[in-house]
């Protein structure tokens, strides 16, 4: 069974319609490179799947699970679109740590909070403390961070920041320098969504691929079948683009 | 010289017991007027439109009307134009009366800067937030507050010793503050007249004051900028 099922994704912004008619399904353990030119609407799609926007037409299922239903009434409330996005790990464009914290708290700072949520979180507080800190450890650990805990978001490189905000979006049972990190993960079956410019990686870490240009998804295959054999000439000019500009640098 | 020697002790203690008024007004100003700023900010810019209009034009009155007429206004306008005098006879009167004046007066150039303060924080801090779950007032606690802190206090530490002199204002209410203090010794006071001098010294009172608060104010910012 599909573990994400988007179904007809609308969103229309004053009167730009940035995504007009999104479909798409994901297995679990699949990883999706969403590539297309800029304004394509490939970061909006993002921001529907993690509730940041509020589709206008379509369906968002999870293990089979009606997350959303446009058609529905808006009936969800605060507390039960916060439980929705934990279906989900979003690590931004420009990652958004938060500066007052170190890479550590960063990472333990909202699975503290949620931790506050348990019934027996009182009784167990300074065990759960250990839990929370030991598996925020073990991510930077394997995101080759283990020097860099007690950092400040302003004293890491940008590669780090990444790093550091991938291991806050993950679910601490799951594991993972970027690429390796992201390449570990779809190996142990974390499905994923990558929206990327890195044509290379994109082709290298992907099971499937979707082409989005002007809010519809133009194509969708395999690597091998976008990369290698792209049926439309939208697809084409695009790719011949981006080869150019490597050569270009 | 040797008079001024002379009338010194004299003139010091006055201008103490000048000046303790005039730190009153400050500290009261100050514990009122951050936090009714903060409800003035958070009102301007609430989605309920009467409710933000109305700060707004609070905010655009006050801040473009002097503080003298708002003093002489919140004092007077009770009592010789309603005829209920609310703010009760002496210096106790007139000290509520400039205190509530410079309350409003201050919450409102306050509530400007917090509303920079607040809209300066990147949208995407609470979109972090939000997405690991967090509700949105642990994201105000947690993640907003303190980058807003931050972003205020050099503006906040302007004002605030603006305030400082600003309560020289309520001299025009009859306020005992040191500028009252020092120039009751012009017309005699404490068996003194016809001095300057010791109206003069109300300077230094000032100076001292504010370099202690600049140097509090610095070692906040300094505190502030382990993170960016």
């Amino acid at each position: 069974m599909a573990i994400l099922e988007v179904e007809h994704i609308e969103k229309t912004f004053e009167h730009t319609e940035v995504l007009k008619d999104i479909s798409f399904s994901l297995e679990q353990g699949q990883v999706l490179s969403i590539i297309g030119s800029s304004g394509s609407g490939k970061t909006t799609l993002l921001r529907c799947l993690n509730f940041l926007e509020r589709p206008d037409k379509g369906v968002i299922r999870v293990n089979g699970e009606t997350l959303l239903d446009a058609s529905a009434a808006r009936s969800s409330g605060e507390a039960d679109i916060r439980r929705k996005r934990l279906h989900f790990g979003l690590v931004f464009q420009s990652f958004n740590l938060f500066p007052q914290y170190t890479a550590r708290q960063n990472v333990m700072l909202a699975k503290e909070l949620l931790a506050k949520e348990q019934p027996d979180y009182k009784a167990r507080k300074k065990e759960i403390h250990r839990e929370i800190q030991a598996q925020a450890e073990a991510l930077l650990e394997q995101m080759g961070l283990s020097d860099r805990m007690d950092n400040y978001p302003h004293q890491l490189s940008g590669g780090q920041c990444q790093r550091v905000a991938i291991a806050r979006a993950l679910d601490p049972e799951l594991t993972g320098e970027v690429l390796k990190v992201i390449k570990k993960l779809a190996d142990d079956n974390t499905t994923m969504i990558i929206v990327t410019h890195e044509m290379a990686f994109a082709r290298d870490v992907a099971s499937q691929v979707i082409f989005m240009d002007d809010g519809y998804i133009l194509e969708q295959g395999t690597p091998d079948q976008v990369f290698g054999h792209p049926k439309e000439a939208r697809t084409r000019q695009f790719l011949s683009r981006y080869q150019a500009e490597k050569f270009s640098f | 010289m040797e008079l001024i020697m002379e009338q010194m002790p004299i003139v010091i203690h006055a201008l103490n017991v000048g000046f303790l008024q005039t730190l009153k007004l400050f500290f009261v100003t100050l514990i009122g007027a951050i936090p009714l700023g903060l409800i003035i900010a958070f009102g301007s810019m609430s989605r309920f439109r009467p409710l933000s209009l109305l700060c707004r034009i609070l905010v655009w009155v006050i801040r473009g009307t002097p503080l003298m007429i708002q003093l002489l206004i919140i004092y007077y306008f009770p009592g010789l134009v309603l005829g209920i005098p609310v703010w009760g006879g002496g210096e106790a009167g007139r000290f509520l009366a400039a205190s509530v004046s410079f309350i409003i007066n201050y919450a409102c150039y306050f509530s400007e800067i917090y509303r920079g303060g607040i809209q300066g924080v990147p949208v995407g801090q609470e979109e972090a937030g939000l997405v690991l779950g967090m509700t949105r007032v642990q994201i105000f606690f947690r993640v907003t507050l303190l980058q807003m802190i931050k972003r205020i206090v050099p503006p906040m530490s302007n004002e605030i010793i603006t305030l400082v002199k600003d309560t020289s204002l309520a001299r025009i209410i009859a306020l005992q503050e040191i500028i009252w203090a020092g120039q009751a010794f012009l017309k005699g006071s404490y068996g003194i007249s016809g001095a300057i001098w010791p109206l003069f010294f109300t300077a230094v009172y000032y100076l001292v004051c504010n370099g202690i608060l600049t140097l509090l104010l610095g070692h906040l910012e300094k505190k502030l900028s382990y993170f960016r």
